[in-house]
């Protein structure tokens, strides 16, 4: 799991990107009472994706046999991606709700394994963003779990357009 | 150790699904519970605190939402399909039409199409008014048919 604080760069500073991440980190987890139950956490903000972590544990189990977790452990997860994800892009505390999501679950994550997710949002309006996300096993960012498509209402007061113009 | 398919015929026989839902810990953890309401399946996900996704508003996290209406989805399908074990997601695709209150959520769903191997099953999630749904998902879940290849019941 990343370090979620601002480290200090080698002058004494906080540096900018370690404050972005920091900020990101926070609301990833201090205003959202559910991701903290499942453990939801930040990992990383890079080239304009995100990426959150989810460990196993064995209050997320969906098949008592199997002792795999439940498909709405990873719907949450990549849910909660998906709009980190909007909010890195948006660059500003602007209200959003998700829209729709959709998912395909490739296969089962192994029981035991960190599953994260990376999410990039590749289009954005000034009222819907479209966002794209991938979950693996933290181990192997090619291993796939899952894959998602979901789009996003911005809930902007008038005059936060940036580009002006979108719908 | 009772075996999944044991769990599945005794609550078909008894009418009381309460036992396989409980068997499942992630369900459990939400506090979702579903069983035969006047004949027909509902699933319930009795509000808490630690299901709150937006603590401004406030609302519940899509993803728990997601969690009760593939959960429904899947009791559905047991209750209604030959499987020798739980179901297994494939895709879903969920439209939030409404913000999650924080008060109790219930869920509905009905089979679209059955197959041998695969279901697609239609779910609907809704709080005080019935007619104001706040979910809704489309979901595909492969079976596993008793057969000679999949007569496996049990075991991991």
């Amino acid at each position: 799991m990343a370090e979620n604080a601002p480290k200090e760069a080698n002058d004494g500073t906080v540096s900018e990107s370690d404050a972005i991440d920091a900020r990101i980190s926070e609301g990833v987890s201090a205003f959202v009472p559910h991701n903290r139950a499942l453990g939801i956490h930040f990992v990383e903000a890079k080239g304009g994706s995100v990426t959150l972590g989810l460990p196993y544990d064995d209050k997320l189990v969906g098949d008592p046999v199997t002792r795999i977790i439940h498909g709405g452990a990873i719907t949450t997860l990549m849910d909660a991606t998906c709009g980190t994800a909007v909010f890195v892009r948006l660059k500003e505390a602007i209200p959003i709700a998700t829209l729709d999501l959709r998912i395909d679950y490739l296969k089962p994550a192994e029981p035991g394994e960190t599953v994260h997710a990376r999410a990039d949002c590749f289009k954005i309006t000034r009222t819907i963003a479209f966002v794209r996300c991938e979950a693996f096993h933290a181990r192997d960012s090619k291993d796939l779990v899952a894959v998602a498509n979901g789009t996003f209402m911005i809930f902007r007061t008038s005059g936060t357009d940036p580009k002006g113009g979108a719908p | 150790m009772t075996t999944f398919s044991e769990l599945v015929s005794k609550a078909k026989e008894t009418g009381r699904l309460a036992s396989v839902v409980e068997s499942i810990p992630y369900l459990r953890f939400l506090g979702i519970g579903i069983d035969l309401v006047g004949g027909e399946i509902v699933g319930k996900m009795a509000y808490s605190k630690h299901l709150i996704g937006n603590t401004a508003l406030p609302a519940l996290h899509g993803g728990t939402i997601g969690a009760l209406l593939e959960s429904t989805a899947i009791v559905q399908t047991i209750w209604e399909a030959e499987t020798a074990r739980l179901p297994k997601i494939v895709t879903i695709t969920i439209d939030y039409l409404r913000s999650g209150r924080p008060v109790d959520t219930y869920a509905r769903g009905v089979i679209t199409k059955q197959g041998r191997r695969v279901v697609n099953v239609g779910v609907e999630a809704w709080q005080e008014d019935r007619s104001r749904p706040i979910a809704r998902a489309n979901a595909h879940f492969l079976l596993e048919p008793f057969d000679g290849t999949g007569g496996r019941s049990v075991s991991p």
